[in-house]
């Protein structure tokens, strides 16, 4: 019933890796994942290269200050905010005047007025080029001028007065590679090791799978614990650490598949033709599992970013003043009640990114085993 | 007159693929008398399967089917889909091809035969069992008690066909749908299928549609014949006027597939390639402290020598070790016993110690479609051997092979930048046999090459053996349930039995005369299918 396909397929060559392309071009939502991850991940590369702001910079002035397309500080902050910053500088305030970007003050002091009052202005986020425009022989009176620092904080700011949108951007690079990093040690061990164990079979096979048992029956904080002990704190380390644990699932996925395998004719007719093991797993054991490895690639980088999220949650993973989706949710969740923003971007930044994967991994099954459906 | 069973009327059936619309039946009609059987032939791809999933409502999803399927005159097509549910498995069922796949593996058979009987036709578990019962033997499965608790896989192929059977019969059917139901099953037990079905048939008074590739069986079992080809329908007619009187070429050369010619034996003083002496496999555990004696002598002490240029037939239902025998001489399972080689005895070599003679000892499998790797190209698969065994060659020489042996099998050269899939059955067969013979091998070990093709495929196959065969000075040891290919093949013929050659002798004497009972039966089934039916009718 299948066969009706071969003449009409004969009139183009294409392997089964281009019709799984075909087919999952038809899957509009895989699609669309495709393109967000795309997305996501040029902008996990170079968002933190253009964004406005250091992801580390501290701006005492804006402390959770919520989303906004406009720029701080808002025309009726400004005055306030020169007056307190001028406080202490102990001048009587004649005037305060923002006109455009620039800020205007005129002063007076009985006691005289150094020109590096200028200072207390500078100090303040919200004003640069403090500089003074005229100053009263005597010292009696001065006015100054300062521009006034337009900020842009689209999503607003954090508890400590970082910048959140470059704070997701950060984040967003060290999520997507912690994942990509965990999965692929994943992917190369588990591959390596299950194809191994499943084609050489027997007592070898054996023995492998129950150091795989034993190596699951590890507690897996307890042991991210050790390694946090051994190695430091050490995210890149960690995470490959941590696909060292992950490999364990990919081994028995790719463990059955070979089994599967090994008893199809096409591996026969290589062991007839004399072809030695390696040979058998490089050319056909190894290829014929990859539309499975990818599935579940796919599936686990979610997994690991997750976990990562769990482990900066419980405050081993990634250390201040770089971040991850996980870390920023957890604070955000802290301050969900006054600052809901700081919740609500690092959490549709997440659910996007994982939906994203999910549906891509969904739609490569279909396009890879389109016998499953 | 009657009224038909079922009528088909311009049925035109359409899957939407990647590559766009193809139409896999392009306006067929037909129709089916109550009682009467009709078969509806074509080769693989003649799309005669689909009309069936398509009446059925069982096309793949991203087919369509237009026109009208009318049972009893009901139209079937636009038939919301539990009212279609109330027809199918009960007044009309279905039983497939492949009796391993239709039956879940996980319950047993008699749960699996009661519980429609249960759910659909509302009976007490107690009930339903002693149905099935009774149904298991309708069918004439022996030991039927014990076959209730048995899992599928206890089954052997042919049982498990009749618990099919079993199935669909359990509701008394109108009509009974057969798609390809003997051609996964040897020909004694596809003797004995047909013969239930007739038998069934002239009990229960049903209609039969059976769709085949196989004309032998048509012509001893059918009424009426529609004969199709790439959606269409090339003939009509009676059983009578198309085997005898044939109008298109199409059938003409259907019917004269048939695979003809024999082979001469070698002489008497040819060299002795390949001996085997006791040559036996066991399977399974003996007896420990916890498990019990599993042991299954699958070749029991089998001696075979191929002679330079002689073809062995080694013929037998399935499960009697023929294959086992074939791999075991290749040392490709574990087994016992002697077995040499030009004088060096193989037997016993691990894998390493077999490489070097594998290039002389090739093989040829069964399944065209799983023997060839899905993700390499026909070129990296047939040079697969090359780069073991000559790897000094260098990448334009080993070309240069390849496209020599696809040329060698009768494939376009520029095929080998193609992949498998993109084949059918034949050329794919034709791809395996490049693969063994690039590598100039003394002995073939053809495993089944035939049998999952169709008829003119199988002749053109059986052409292309016999031609490489006298070419290259090759010598075969042809493993097949199929006797007329065996026959049009071999010039000594082994006939084996559970593990054991119960007759042995040149093609022309074993087919002449047979000596033993279970040759006679193979050949009967073989040769005789419609004598047999009449018989057993009668």
């Amino acid at each position: 019933m299948t066969d009706m396909m071969v003449n009409e397929a004969a009139v183009k060559s294409r392997s089964l890796w281009q019709m799984a392309v075909i087919r999952l071009r038809r899957n509009r939502a895989a699609m669309l994942s495709i393109f967000a991850l795309g997305f996501l991940g040029l902008c996990g590369i170079f968002g933190p290269m253009v964004a406005p702001h250091d992801y580390a910079e501290v701006y005492p002035a804006y402390v959770k200050v919520p989303a906004s397309i406009s720029a701080y500080p808002r025309a009726e902050e400004v005055v306030p905010e020169a007056e307190s910053a001028l406080r202490r500088a102990r001048l009587d305030l004649e005037l305060v005047e923002v006109n455009g970007e620039t800020l205007t003050v005129i002063g007076t002091s009985e006691r005289g007025v150094d020109a590096r009052v200028t200072r207390y202005l500078d100090r303040s986020d919200l004003f640069t080029n403090a500089r003074v425009v005229t100053l009263a022989e005597d010292g009696s009176r001065i006015e100054m001028q300062a521009d006034v620092d337009r900020l842009y904080f689209l999503f607003g700011t954090d508890a400590n007065g970082r910048d959140l949108f470059s704070r997701v951007l950060i984040s967003l690079r060290v999520s997507l590679m912690i994942g990509l990093l965990a999965a692929g040690v994943a992917l190369v061990i588990g591959v390596l090791y299950g194809a191994t164990a499943g084609f050489l079979g027997g007592r070898i096979d054996n023995m492998m799978m129950r150091i795989v048992d034993v190596l699951y029956s590890l507690p897996f904080i307890f042991f991210v614990i050790l390694l946090v002990v051994f190695f430091g704190r050490n995210v890149v380390l960690m995470f490959i650490a941590v696909g060292c644990v992950e490999w364990l699932d990919m081994a028995r996925i790719v463990r059955g598949q070979t089994l599967s395998l090994r008893r199809r004719e096409f591996v026969q007719a290589a062991e007839a033709l004399g072809v030695g093991s390696g040979a058998i797993l490089k050319r056909h054991i190894i290829p014929n599992t990859l539309g499975t490895v990818i599935i579940y690639m796919t599936l686990l980088i979610p997994k690991v970013i997750l976990l990562e999220s769990f482990l900066s949650f419980l405050g081993l993973g990634v250390q201040e003043p770089l971040t991850s989706l996980g870390v920023l949710i957890s604070e955000g969740a802290k301050n969900m009640q006054n600052a809901p923003d700081m919740l609500i971007f690092p959490a549709v930044t997440l659910t996007v990114l994982l939906f994203a994967l999910n549906f891509l991994g969904d739609g490569l099954r279909d396009a890879l085993d389109p016998k499953d459906r | 007159m009657t009224q038909p069973v079922l009528e088909i009327d311009d049925i035109r059936v359409t899957f939407d693929t990647a590559d766009g619309d193809v139409n896999a039946v392009r306006g067929v009609s037909m129709h089916v008398m109550p009682g009467e059987t009709v078969a509806v032939v074509g080769e693989s791809g003649s799309g005669k399967s689909q009309i069936m999933m398509a009446a059925m409502g069982l096309l793949a999803g991203n087919g369509a089917a237009t026109g009208a399927v009318r049972y009893r005159g009901t139209d079937l097509l636009t038939l919301p889909a539990r009212k279609l549910n109330d027809l199918r498995g009960a007044k009309i069922t279905m039983i497939f091809q492949e009796p391993m796949t239709s039956l879940d593996p996980l319950y047993r058979i008699g749960e699996q035969l009661a519980e429609p009987l249960r759910v659909h036709g509302g009976l007490s578990v107690k009930a339903a069992m002693a149905r099935a019962l009774e149904l298991l033997e309708l069918v004439q499965i022996p030991n039927p008690e014990a076959k209730l608790r048995a899992y599928p896989h206890e089954m052997s192929g042919g049982q498990r066909q009749r618990v099919m059977i079993a199935m669909a019969l359990a509701n008394d059917p109108d009509l009974l749908i057969a798609d390809e139901p003997t051609t996964a099953l040897d020909v004694t037990i596809q003797a004995e299928i047909l013969q239930l079905l007739a038998d069934l048939q002239a009990r229960l008074g049903m209609s039969i549609l059976f769709i085949t590739h196989d004309l032998t069986i048509v012509e001893a079992f059918a009424d009426r014949v529609y004969v199709m080809r790439q959606g269409l329908l090339e003939e009509e007619g009676t059983a009578q006027a198309i085997f005898g009187n044939p109008q298109t070429d199409y059938t003409k050369m259907l019917l004269a597939a048939e695979p003809d010619g024999v082979k001469l034996p070698v002489a008497a003083d040819a060299p002795v390639l390949l001996q085997g002496d006791d040559v036996r496999v066991t399977f399974g555990k003996a007896a420990g402290w916890f498990s019990k004696d599993t042991t299954l002598r699958a070749v029991d002490g089998i001696s075979l020598s191929l002679r330079k240029g002689q073809t062995i037939g080694v013929v037998g239902e399935s499960g009697s070790g023929k294959s086992t025998l074939g791999r075991a001489l290749l040392q490709l399972l574990p087994a016992e016993g002697r077995v040499v080689y030009q004088g060096e005895q193989i037997g016993g070599l691990d894998r390493a110690g077999m490489r070097r003679y594998r290039d002389q000892l090739q093989m040829v499998f069964q399944d065209p479609y799983g023997s060839l790797s899905p993700r390499m190209t026909v070129g990296e698969i047939v040079a697969e051997g090359l780069s073991v065994h000559e790897p000094e060659l260098s990448r334009a020489e080993r070309d240069a092979r390849v496209m020599q042996a696809l040329d060698d099998v009768g494939l376009e050269p520029s095929f080998r930048n193609r992949f498998p899939h993109e084949f059918s059955g034949g050329q794919r067969q034709r791809v395996a046999i490049a693969r063994a013979v690039i590598l100039r091998p003394d002995v073939i070990v053809l495993d089944e090459p035939t049998s999952a093709l169709d008829r003119s495929v199988q002749k053109q196959v059986i052409d292309l053996l016999r031609r490489i065969q006298v070419e290259y000075g090759l010598s075969y040891i042809f493993i097949s349930h199929d006797l007329a290919v065996v026959r049009a093949l071999s010039d000594y013929v082994m006939v084996m039995k559970e593990g054991v050659v119960v007759e042995e002798g040149p093609t022309a004497q074993i087919f002449g005369a047979p000596q033993m009972e279970y040759t006679r039966a193979l050949m009967r089934a073989a040769f005789n299918l419609k004598s047999l039916l009449l018989e057993k009718a009668g």
